[in-house]
């Protein structure tokens, strides 16, 4: 077909580093400096506007041209800080872009997050609405399908009780029950799948499928490769802003994950913040991760172990505040985000106030101990918990490739095994030997 | 598929001419949800409820019938001090309490700026609005101290919808400038009830304007809600008006600072996303 249902020219977006950083400032400064020298005030804040254009500026997205055909359905991933989220953002008309075009043939319905707009005070039927709303459904439509809606969810007998009251997993159910009710022509969705409990992330994934077999204009960005090897037969591969790859899923996952063990065995928060997920405040946070890495037992950071080495995982976070009950959580999972082992951080209670956590920086370390793991590829995802307040979740932060080693040179092959730990093994002779 | 559905995006040069109410209207639907939800959440687990929109009005005018009306002995031209307060605090309350939601309305809904888009002027308008189901509430106690002080309605009351119009579009005016300033610069948050105590002395809501000297009464058309209360007090307890020449003034201004407003808040709405 000549029509095409996004023409995408030319996109780029620039951010002011000190602008992201500084989020608003502060007339207090300015106002009292006025006051002090008024000329010398101006020509000061006239320099400063000068000097913010010139000085440290990221693209964050450059050059970025693709079509899609009505009907396609296109998977966008990348490694932390490629230039995803803002992609998306730009396409949904969050943000504008710096140069370039995006042209849109259709109705364009986005989802970056499950539930915006959800007021806790409201009832569920009543939030079914605004967030019907939210996402660009009109009343009579959201009336025609509500009862579809109510039933995917299953949350029908809490239909008429406040949102505040309903458990995390019921809420994510009923908003992405709306969610998934949207009919736009074009979808443009972001990690929406990672939510709920496995029975319902299933749901949802079936869900998903229908919808791009409909036959409906689909971006989809994930970092769950299993579900973009379902649902995307077309797959774009973004790198630091551009677009490294744009071919069939297999070639372009395969491609992001060997750039995955690549990028280092150590990451801060200007790489994956915009990454995290999970229940982040962006005002008076309490908690924030700074770095996560990997390395072995001597201290040198790596990433690419062999089984008869420890590996030792480190996250480094700040209290802001004195935080109760802290739990820094490590999950080794594999590729398609089945984890293999999830450990977490151990309160020594001989210490008083132990379930307490000063203000300050931390870096927890937990180690994983030699001969346990298989000859695999995994991947270290992150949760920062600050019960019933935080919850920040990392997921698939840095890659490891374990080569395993056997012991004592036996037991080579079983390459599918995740876990090849070295058990204590007895054996003995049972029968006595009638010689004897 | 129509032409409608075709959309471009790319960088805004300048203004382009153009303050795309065509947008807002599309939108007429979030902009009823979101006004809807304002005024069901106000009174959510309070005990008193919509009380609230009574009480406010009604024990200021106590404060200020002590203390200006029989300490002060401040005049209220031959009108009852009660009513005479409590008429001018109806309009007042439906402004302060509408252009401090409205200024505080685009960082409140961080969430949904940075997460959907719409036009973002919405979300200032819904505040607005939802002021409006105070405003009626505390109407009726207006129309029973009417009864009570056995005052009759007028057919003037008929221009009363013009002037609630006009203190709504003067919050809304004010309004939209503080909240697209407010998502750059937090100190509009500590400004605002400042502003509003400071613009409440600067209105004749204690007292009359008829207290300024006849030639001097058009630098109070500066500020327009002046006009408006005094209007509120000709059409509801039928007294004269002591406007000269403030209305026009009034006019003018608001229409500058709303058209300015939009000017200022369509230029900065593309940014919103990055630095709310």
């Amino acid at each position: 077909m000549s029509v095409t249902a996004i023409h995408v020219e030319g996109l780029g977006k620039r951010y002011e580093i000190g602008a992201t950083r500084e989020r608003y400032f502060s007339l207090r400064d300015r106002v009292s400096r006025a006051a002090a020298s008024p000329f010398r005030w101006v020509a000061g804040a006239l320099r400063e506007q000068r000097n913010s254009e010139e000085t440290s500026e990221i693209w964050a997205l450059r050059d970025v041209s693709f079509d899609v055909a009505p009907g396609e359905v296109v998977g966008i991933i990348g490694p932390n800080g490629a230039g995803k989220s803002t992609l998306l953002k730009i396409i949904s008309r969050i943000t504008e872009p710096t140069e370039g075009s995006a042209e849109f043939r259709g109705r364009v319905g986005s989802l970056l997050e499950v539930g915006t707009g959800f007021h806790p005070e409201l009832t569920g039927r009543e939030n079914v609405f605004l967030n019907g709303a939210i996402l660009g459904m009109g009343r009579a439509e959201i009336a025609r399908k509500f009862d579809e809606i109510v039933e995917f969810s299953g949350v029908e007998r809490f239909l008429d009780t406040p949102v505040k009251r309903y458990s995390s997993g019921m809420t994510v159910r009923l908003a992405f029950a709306v969610a998934a009710h949207l009919e736009p022509e074009i979808l443009v969705v972001d990690e929406v799948l990672s939510v709920g409990a496995a029975a319902f992330q299933k749901k949802c994934m079936g869900k998903m499928e229908g919808i791009t077999g409909e036959g409906r204009t689909v971006l989809f960005v994930s970092h769950n490769m299993a579900a973009i090897r379902r649902l995307c037969p077309r797959v774009l591969l973004l790198e630091q802003g551009r677009i490294a790859l744009d071919a069939e899923p297999e070639v372009a996952i395969s491609r992001y994950l060997d750039r995955n063990l690549g990028q280092g065995a150590v990451v801060t928060s200007d790489k994956f913040e915009g990454e995290l997920q999970g229940v982040i405040r962006r005002e008076d946070p309490t908690i924030r991760l700074r770095e996560v890495g990997l390395m072995d037992g001597s201290g040198v950071a790596r990433n690419t172990f062999n089984s008869d080495e420890a590996i030792q995982v480190f996250v480094g976070y700040d209290c802001l505040t004195a935080v109760d009950d802290l739990r820094v959580v490590v999950y080794l999972v594999d590729e398609e985000d089945q984890p293999i082992i999830v450990t977490q951080n151990v309160d020594d209670p001989s210490q008083d106030d132990f379930a307490r956590t000063h203000p300050g920086a931390y870096v927890s370390r937990c180690t994983i101990p030699p001969n346990l793991m298989g000859g695999k590829r995994f991947y270290i995802t992150v949760h920062l918990i600050h019960p019933k307040v935080e919850h920040l979740i990392l997921n698939k932060v840095l890659g490891v490739e374990v080569s395993f080693q056997g012991y004592n040179g036996r037991h080579e092959g079983w390459s599918s095994a995740f876990l090849r730990p070295e058990l204590q093994w007895a054996t003995r002779k049972l029968s006595v030997d009638k010689k004897g | 598929m129509t032409e409608r559905d075709v959309y471009v995006v790319r960088p805004s040069k300048g203004l382009a001419g153009s303050f795309r109410l065509g947008d807002i209207w599309q939108y007429r639907e979030l902009l009823y949800f979101l006004t809807w939800r304002d005024i069901k959440v106000r009174y959510k687990q309070t005990v008193l409820g919509a009380l609230w929109a009574i009480i406010q009005p009604f024990f200021t005018m106590i404060v200020f019938t002590v203390f200006f009306g029989k300490l002060a002995k401040i005049p209220s031209d031959g009108i009852p001090y009660p009513i005479f307060a409590f008429c001018a605090l109806l309009p007042w309350q439906l402004f302060s309490f509408s252009l401090t939601q409205s200024s505080n309305s685009l960082v409140a809904e961080r969430n949904l700026i940075t997460k959907v888009y719409f036009p973002r002027l919405i979300v200032p308008i819904a505040s607005v609005i939802a002021g409006l189901v105070d405003f009626a509430i505390a109407f009726v106690v207006l129309l029973a101290m009417m009864v009570y002080y056995d005052i009759a309605p007028t057919t003037k009351i008929f221009v009363l919808p013009i002037l609630i119009a006009f203190a709504v579009l003067t919050a809304l005016a004010v309004g939209i400038w503080l909240s697209a300033l407010n998502v750059k610069y937090r100190d509009v948050r500590y400004t605002i009830p400042f502003l509003t105590q400071f613009w409440l002395f600067a209105s004749p809501v204690a007292y009359s304007s008829s207290l300024l000297p006849e030639n001097w009464r058009w630098v109070y058309g500066i500020n327009p809600m002046a006009g408006v209360i005094e209007g509120f007090r000709w059409a509801m307890l039928d007294r004269e008006l002591a406007l000269s020449g403030m209305v026009g003034i009034s006019v003018l201004i608001v229409i500058a600072l709303f058209l300015g407003g939009l000017y200022y808040f369509r230029s900065v709405e593309r940014v919103f996303a990055d630095i709310i």
